[in-house]
């Protein structure tokens, strides 16, 4: 055991209320400016939906990511990195522009400007890469709130995986009408991943983990803009800075997070939906984790590579590692650390990818009570409640395709307990006793769940960073 | 890790890549060689990190400073300004506010991407750095004030030049801006305020500012300015239609609603019409956090709103319909919890809060639904006015005046009548000193005359069922008992019968059970016209009733601009507040209505309005509704083509019969109802003389008296007669903190055209065989172009700017002082200037202190010092709301006699302006202040000592009008004033404010701010922190002990009354208007029938081209009406300019493709802009969502070959008359607090698929 310490996130998914907050306290303080205005180190997507840069998910299309060689190895999906040494004069594999969007502005100095004219002046869109006139046909939010989605919902990739198999129309799980709808919001920011293959893509080595907390960076000074990294990454979260002609990603605001303060979209999120903490790894079985021969294994896999940092034995590793008190005390305070390991309600952003990654996400429990209550069941019984999680508004294979590597049984789990959350609460905010059997029901005792409950809906400032 | 185990991996399979290539790359990382993890995946790395210093070097700043964002949104957020080398580099939320306990979440941090994107503005291309004026009147104004000598004659002859007017004003909106000094600006627009005064009358200037909560100072100081001069200032919270005029209707209050804090309180939270996550963007979380305290979530909304997300049931109501959802629920609430099973949480509430148990009287029906002469069988009743104690009186002449204003009910155990404490003739009589409250003594009130002694009576009740809106009657039994020789009954035996609960031996036609779909309004009946399925309207009525049992009230409906901005958008919040009233929520923490539309709630108020309406210095101030204001000057009543009476229920006694609706507002007006400006088609300046004169000859015995006799006689009339007349046009508008050209002028078009003369896009014509006026002189021709001048102050480029003939440079929110409070939060908190105001940019203080300067100073050759007689209506909350007992319609005019001042028609006032002293008495608090103190809500405060200490604290002004009084002459300084003169900022006048209160109500009050009484709240603590504020009788609810404000609590706990007629919360409105119109009682109104009223096309698909459809106009994701949509960062998060959502359906139909550019058409304009095709709209709807306006990629039109315009070119004011109502009880007028709403929900518009190509 080598215990080393990682900074992670958990975004919890069911108050997420898409305002996009994140993304412009992100971009104005770090990506404001020449060669990044398509960039978006935060960003929010609406589900169902392609994203930002469009079918990103698409790792066959992308090559993002790792896979097994034959034996069992992993290898980065885009190719082994001999393939890559050899090619690396050659163009990457990456998203155009197009797919990201082609930045805009206005000619709003016309407003103040204008010569005395026939009519009104107004600001028409001009090309911040050609400065000249242009058309707006996309954008980094493009499908916001299922924009366009009736004629573009099939392009995403989960939606047209999860649509492919059915013959008919109307078995499909996901179709786009009033009804029907569904959709959620995900926020997505670099994953820090424990094993970043973009990391593994970088020619120059500029890439890299810092030691202390695990934040992945770039480094500016070496990195010679091969954008290998761009297709190493199976979340298109390193971006091209076509000015300095390097390589540019989330910082996981380091020059704040050194000092104390949380990252920028963390403090500024007012859907108070995202938590901030440390973990404890073992980074010996980082390859071996990365390397579980099935995919729905990821996700065990992965929670297996926490450390309990109250387990005498991860205590003695991570004091013999270097891995100071202090540290150690915010390992145990840990938000991210109890929603992901001790509740286990928060699960990663697509596992499959084999990277690793510190971001979590719970996922959204989207109406239940609605379909129930069609059906004559009382919508407010809390056993009837668990019976239909699995016809929520939102499908869980949906959910399972994003964050358990289509593991419906992993979401169905976490989605129990917060119903059982919301069931038990409800009886004590009404005066009345808890009924105990509830966290039961979900393998937690009630002081757990009381817990959980503390710090999922007070959450408190000192209690999510 | 160890050898060992990396060989065992490698058995294992795992590891990376394979052995050989591992041992290539072991050999060099490529090209080099750093510290990496033995397999070579991964690079840690410490030290070195030189690389990384660009990041660490942006996050580095001179000074964080506390401001906020002045925008109209209820955020009221606190906000983190970096500014690093003197520029301010972003922003971020401030998380620093203080805790509202231990067991809740918290507001931090409370902010949203509008706000965090403010920042771009400050050095953005559209920035106003300079001050601008069109460069044709420049020319012109320079020419002639050479020649002349003089500014004021120099406007006086542009102005007054066709060929001169016509040319500065048909070059509005077209360019051609050129920079001005300041001096030369002000000069101007100085000037255009003395000619205005003198050539035609004070009340010809106009000013335009919106919601003062959400930056006090700027509003205060130039409401100030134009109360000064005598100027009018136009209403903003009727004219958005934010105002729920059912909250007067019902409460007797403007608004008042739970800080979102609260809706954590609530344990089952209906969202209705309300998009939360949008439009209450740092406050969502408690939505979303409550539900994990087991609070059920329900949405209402005709799409998948951004809410709907969070929600455990959506019922999707068609767009409009929502009250015959609210109405089904009623009757399914009245059968299961009053009738069926009498639930006694509930009936004790309505008993003692609620006007149920009152009697109405039984009057015969007129018209064709009266009775057979002879035939007794044949009786047909309707519900009439509320029994009072004066129709009790023996002998009506020993009744006392206050008598006709004391209701009556019935003793439940001895049968007998009784007059309980706490209506309105207990609240300003001497008699009813100490007895203005709800104490029942003892006392149970029947809520049914049911029993031995009733007969059982059948009543005609009125009923809007038909799609087209036309009524019809239903019929249906009460039982009624003779009272004082009165047949009557109680409002709750007519809701039942309203509602068709059926009891036994009761006549009429009933619904057969909740399955019946032709009887209204059951779950069924509902179903068909809302889409909602019956099940699921009865699931959710017990539900929510059976919670508010559960845990004592605390259901709580969020409502919201989807049901509010709809023409009959009161009569959808009566039938919801019914549910709330019924089921005990009220005044509850966690439960009753939380109306958020409007940022309305300044909490230090007293302070605020006092100086804003400049009391300290001259009283009344001239205060304007906006909806009736701009639907009179902007000719759009000419497009009206229809007369009030197609509202009317058919059982309407004629009062608002063969009425135009303008011949409602000029009634309205002459009664005292509403008030209108300008108010005589002689400047008041000339009448305040002529009074006076009459005064002095002996020929009146007072200057009211001479006016009442001269509008008798004709030789005064009032302006609005012939409004159209040059004489009676407002002349000049100033707009500040507003953007009404590109925002909130509903009927965009007619602004442009008739208002300011230049191109606009109204499609129709004014239809010749409409309905005219009869009261309102009729010119063949309409005037364009009234105003002489446009005025705005703006930091950016707006459809206003672009429109003034002179736009000033304003600071941005961090470039000044001020302060900012909001319904959502209990917090007071500042704007602090982060920089100077950059370039020539100046802050609305000292615009308006320049400004005030330059025209006391040309008023000493044109002006001096005048008299102004000034006409107000009856006000709210004063005695002038007992002035029409039985709210009987009764028009002096058709009497024959002149009207009385103050009871049948307005309040005339003299009120001497010393115009060369405007900027010192701008600049200090007035000797009123001392002598008259400050008035809210009936509550004078008394305020020597706060002058005082304010003139110690903020140093006196010495010589001139304000010579040794405090001065008020910076920012900061008007800043501490308010504070200073607010009970919920100064402990002191809080209590002595419940003292007062305790007198007349006769319980005990004062300990809700007893343990304030030392606490004042400077403009230094809110530069701190957000600060809480004290309880107040300012408002109605507490927040005394560190609980979260919730309305009506201290109402609900203390028993002190509603400030309504009954002194309760009102089911029943008897005023003859209502009753006309059908609406005494809570009941559904369909969307207006724009085909059959005003000829508009057919809702749906004509098969070719284009598609009509409700064309709904919802806030917006991307900015705060019309601030940011031109923002960078939003455009870029969004679809980059005006979009319209259409469904599937409706697109599909004309062949519409996601993003293709439509036109939305119809006769009062065109707007261009570009498709987003969803599912989640349903068909027949497009939302374009509000101000989004032509500055941003508007091409031109096919429709008309001109800019298409914004969301309001296709609206146009549609005013409802019983709005208008005053003079009675809780229908009686306050600024902002009732007054005829802008809505435009109601509006279609046809959509098209539009050439490809567009051209700008």
């Amino acid at each position: 055991m080598r215990v080393m310490a990682q900074m992670g996130m958990v975004m919890n998914l069911d108050k997420c209320i898409g305002c996009h907050t994140c993304s412009v306290t992100c971009k104005q303080a770090w990506t404001n400016r020449a060669g990044t205005e398509y960039v978006w180190f935060n960003n929010v997507e609406t589900r169902p939906g392609q994203g930002y840069p469009r079918r990103y998910e698409d790792q066959e299309t992308w090559k993002g990511g790792w896979t097994l060689t034959h034996r069992g190895s992993l290898k980065l999906k885009a190719g082994g990195r001999v393939q890559k040494l050899l090619g690396i004069f050659a163009s990457p594999v990456q998203p155009k522009l197009a797919d990201y969007y082609e930045p805009w502005t206005y000619d709003y100095q016309t407003l103040v400007e204008a010569p005395l004219g026939d009519d009104f002046p107004v600001a028409r869109p001009k090309s911040l890469i050609t400065g000249e006139n242009t058309k707006i046909t996309w954008s980094a939010n493009w499908d916001d709130n299922l924009g366009g989605a009736s004629e573009m919902g099939q392009l995403d990739p989960i939606v047209a995986k999860l649509n492919e198999s059915v013959r008919r129309e109307s078995e499909e799980k996901v179709r786009f009408e009033l009804e029907r709808t569904f959709m959620f919001y995900l926020p997505r920011i670099c994953e820090h991943c424990l094993n970043p293959s973009c990391m593994a893509s970088c020619p120059s080595g500029a890439i890299y983990k810092r030691e202390e907390d695990g934040i992945v960076l770039v480094d500016q000074d070496r990195c010679r803009g091969w954008r290998q990294c761009i297709t190493g990454c199976p979340y298109k979260k390193i971006y091209f800075n076509h000015k300095s002609g390097k390589a540019e990603k989330c910082t996981f605001c380091y020059p704040r997070v050194e000092v104390g303060l949380p990252t920028v979209c963390s403090e500024t999120c007012v859907g108070r939906l995202r938590y901030l903490g440390l973990f404890l790894y073992d980074v010996d079985r980082v390859t071996a984790a990365a390397a579980t021969p099935d995919e729905s294994d990821l996700y065990e896999a992965q929670l297996d590579l926490l450390l309990d940092p109250s387990d005498p034995e991860v205590i003695a590793a991570a004091r013999r590692d270097g891995i100071p008190d202090d540290w150690m005390d915010a390992a145990r305070r840990s938000p991210v650390y109890a929603l992901a390991k001790k509740y286990r309600v928060a699960l990663p952003l697509h596992p499959e990818y084999r990277t690793m990654p510190m971001v979590w996400y719970v996922p959204p429990l989207s109406p239940v009570v609605d379909l129930l209550a069609a059906q004559g069941h009382d919508a407010e019984d809390q056993g009837v409640l668990f019976g239909a999680i699995e016809s929520l508004r939102i499908p869980v294979d949906y959910l399972a395709e994003l964050f358990t590597a289509g593991r419906t049984d992993i979401v169905t789990e976490v989605l129990r307990k917060l119903a059982a959350m919301r069931a038990y609460m409800r009886d004590v905010s009404l005066g009345r006793d808890g009924d105990p059997s509830i966290p039961a029901a979900v393998g937690l005792d009630e002081e757990t769940l009381y817990e959980m409950y503390r710090l999922m809906a007070i959450a408190k400032y000192d209690e999510r960073y | 890790m160890s050898a060992a185990s990396r060989s065992s991996q490698a058995q294992a399979g795992g590891g990376v890549d394979g052995p050989a290539s591992a041992a290539l790359l072991r050999t060099g990382r490529f090209f080099t060689r750093w510290e990496e993890s033995d397999d070579g995946r991964a690079v840690f790395r410490e030290g070195g990190r030189a690389g990384d210093v660009f990041y660490r070097d942006r996050w580095s700043h001179d000074k964080v400073v506390r401001s906020t964002h002045g925008v109209n949104c209820t955020g009221s957020c606190s906000w983190k300004v970096y500014v690093k080398d003197g520029i301010i580099t972003w922003e971020t939320q401030q998380t620093d506010y203080p805790s509202v306990g231990p067991d809740r979440p918290e507001y931090e941090p409370r902010g949203c991407p509008r706000g965090a994107a403010f920042s771009w503005y400050t050095y953005s291309p559209t920035r106003v750095r300079y001050p601008y004026v069109r460069g044709v009147l420049l020319e012109m104004y320079r020419e002639a004030k050479a020649r002349l000598g003089d500014p004021v004659a120099a406007w006086h002859e542009i102005t007054t030049d066709p060929e001169k007017r016509r040319r500065y004003q048909s070059a509005r909106g077209k360019g051609g801006l050129v920079r001005a000094s300041w001096g030369e600006a002000v000069e101007i627009a100085a000037a255009a305020h003395v000619h205005t005064i003198k050539e035609y009358g004070p009340d010809r200037v106009a000013g335009f500012s919106p919601i003062p909560a959400m930056s006090m100072v700027s509003h205060c100081v130039g409401t100030r300015f134009i109360q000064l001069i005598g100027g009018v200032m136009t209403s903003f919270y009727d004219w958005y239609a934010d105002l729920p005029v059912a909250s007067p209707q019902v409460f007797g209050d403007q608004t008042d609603v739970p800080e979102s804090g609260d809706w954590w309180d609530a344990t089952y939270l209906m969202m209705w019409g309300s998009n939360v996550p949008v439009t209450r963007t740092p406050d969502a979380h408690w939505m979303a956090e409550v539900r994990y305290r087991g609070t059920k979530v329900v949405t209402v909304s005709p799409d998948y709103a951004d809410n709907t997300k969070f929600a455990d049931e959506w019922m999707p109501a068609q767009a409009g319909t929502d009250a015959a959802l609210a109405m089904a629920m009623g009757h399914v609430l009245l059968k299961e919890f009053f009738v069926d099973r009498e639930v006694d949480f509930f009936t004790g509430y309505v008993r003692t809060y609620s006007d149920l148990p009152f009697l109405i009287r039984l009057e015969a029906a007129e018209g064709e639904y009266a009775a057979t002469p002879g035939d007794a069988s044949s009786r047909a009743l309707v519900p009439g006015k509320f029994l009072t104690a004066a129709d009790l009186a023996a002998d009506s002449n020993a009744s006392a005046d206050e008598d006709a204003w004391k209701t009556v009910l019935l003793d439940a155990t001895t049968g007998q009548p009784v007059v309980p404490n706490g209506s309105m003739g207990f609240r300003y009589a001497d008699s009813g000193k100490g007895r203005w409250n709800l104490d029942l003594d003892g006392v149970t009130p029947a809520l049914t005359m049911a029993g031995d002694a009733a007969e059982a009576v059948e009543v005609l009740l009125p009923a809007f069922v038909e799609p087209d809106g036309t009524g019809s009657v239903l019929r249906r039994g009460v039982p009624a008992r003779r009272v004082g020789g009165h047949l009557v009954t109680t409002v709750y035996d007519l809701m039942l019968a309203q509602y068709g609960v059926e009891r036994p031996g009761l006549p009429g036609s009933w619904p057969t059970g909740y399955d019946d779909v032709s009887e209204p309004y059951t779950p069924a009946w509902q179903a068909e016209i809302t889409g909602v399925p019956a099940e699921q309207c009865i699931r959710i009525a017990r539900e929510f009733a059976t919670n508010s049992e559960q845990s004592q009230g605390r259901s709580m409906i969020i409502m919201g601009a989807g049901i509010c901005q709809w023409f009959h958008g009161d009569a959808t919040y009566r039938a919801i507040l019914s549910l709330l009233v019924l089921t005990g929520c009220m005044g509850r923490n966690g439960g009753g209505w939380a109306h958020y539309v409007g940022q309305e709630k300044c909490r230090p108020i007293t302070g605020w309005i006092s100086l804003a309406n400049a009391l300290d210095w001259g009283r009344p101030p001239r205060t304007m509704t906006g909806t009736s204001y701009w639907y009179m000057h902007t000719d759009q009543w000419r497009n009206d083509g229809y007369s009030a009476d197609s509202l009317n229920s058919p059982l309407a006694r004629g009062h608002l019969a063969g009425k135009h609706t303008a011949d409602t507002i000029a009634q309205s007006a002459r009664m005292g109802w509403m008030p209108f400006y300008p108010q005589f088609g002689t400047n008041p300046l000339q009448v305040a003389e002529d009074a006076e004169a009459a005064v002095e000859a002996g020929a009146a015995p007072n200057p009211a008296a001479y006016v009442a006799g001269a509008l008798h006689d004709g030789s005064l009339t009032s302006a609005i007669e012939d409004v159209d007349a040059p004489e009676n046009w407002p002349r000049t508008l100033v707009l500040w903190r507003s953007n009404l050209m590109g925002s909130s002028a509903k009927g965009n078009e007619y602004f442009l055209r008739n208002l300011l003369g230049t191109h606009h896009n109204v499609m129709g014509s004014e239809n010749p065989n409409a309905p005219r006026p009869s009261e309102v002189k009729w010119h063949d021709a309409a005037p364009e172009g009234k105003l002489d001048l446009l005025l705005s102050a703006d930091f950016r480029m707006t459809s206003t700017t672009l429109l003034s003939d002179i736009v000033l440079p304003a600071a941005t929110w961090y470039e000044k002082h001020d302060l900012s409070s909001t319904d959502m939060h209990p917090f007071v908190h500042a704007f602090t200037p982060a920089i100077d105001p950059p370039w020539e940019a100046k802050s609305d203080f000292e615009l308006f202190h320049l400004l005030a300067e330059k025209l006391s100073d040309l008023a000493r050759t044109h002006l001096g010092v005048r008299k102004d007689l000034v006409s107000v209506p009856l006000m709210h909350d004063t005695t002038g709301e007992t002035a029409q007992p039985g709210g009987r319609a009764i028009d002096w005019r058709t009497t024959g006699q002149p009207g009385t001042p103050g009871r049948t028609m307005p309040v005339f006032q003299v009120v001497e302006r010393d115009y060369t002293a405007i900027a010192e008495k701008l600049a200090t608090v007035g000797p009123l202040a001392d002598t008259l103190g400050f008035t809210v809500k009936n509550v004078t405060y008394r305020v020597v000592e706060e002058v005082a200490r304010l003139g110690a604290k903020n140093g006196v002004m010495l010589g001139g009008a304000g010579d040794g009084r405090p001065a008020i002459d910076t920012d900061a300084k008007l800043a501490e004033a308010i504070l200073t003169f607010s009970g919920t900022t100064n402990g002191h006048l809080a209590v002595q404010g419940f003292r007062t209160l305790e007198e007349r109500v006769g319980k005990r009050l004062v300990d809700l701010a007893e343990g304030s009484e030392e606490k004042r709240i400077t403009f230094a603590d809110t530069q701190v922190q957000p600060v809480p504020v004290i309880t107040s009788p300012e408002w109605s609810g507490s927040e005394t002990g560190g609980r979260r404000y919730a309305p009506f609590t201290v109402n609900i706990e203390r028993l002190k009354p509603f400030h309504t007629l009954t002194g309760r919360m009102h089911f029943y409105l008897d005023h003859d208007w209502m009753q006309d119109v059908g609406e005494a009682l809570p009941i559904y109104r369909p969307p207006l029938d724009m085909h059959r009223l005003f000829g508009e096309p057919r809702l749906g698909a004509d098969g070719g081209k284009q598609v009509t459809v409700r064309y709904l106009t919802p806030h917006s994701k991307w900015s705060i009406h019309s601030e940011y949509q031109d923002n960078l960062l939003m455009l870029s998060l969004s679809r980059g300019g005006p979009t319209v959502w259409m469904s599937p359906q409706d697109a599909g139909s004309i062949d519409v493709a996601d993003n293709d550019w439509v036109e939305c058409v119809n006769d009062n304009g065109v707007l261009v802009g570009r498709a987003i095709v969803s599912h989640r709209m349903p068909e027949g709807v497009v939302y374009v969502h509000h101000a989004q306006e032509r500055t941003i990629d508007v091409p031109k039109s096919e429709a008309t070959g001109r800019r298409g315009g914004i969301h309001n070119s296709v609206t146009r004011l549609l005013v409802k008359p019983t709005h208008l109502i005053g003079g009675y009880a809780q229908l009686s007028y306050t600024f902002n607090y009732l007054g005829p709403t802008g809505n435009q929900r109601d509006m279609v518009s046809t959509v098209r698929k539009r050439s490809q190509e567009v051209t700008y």
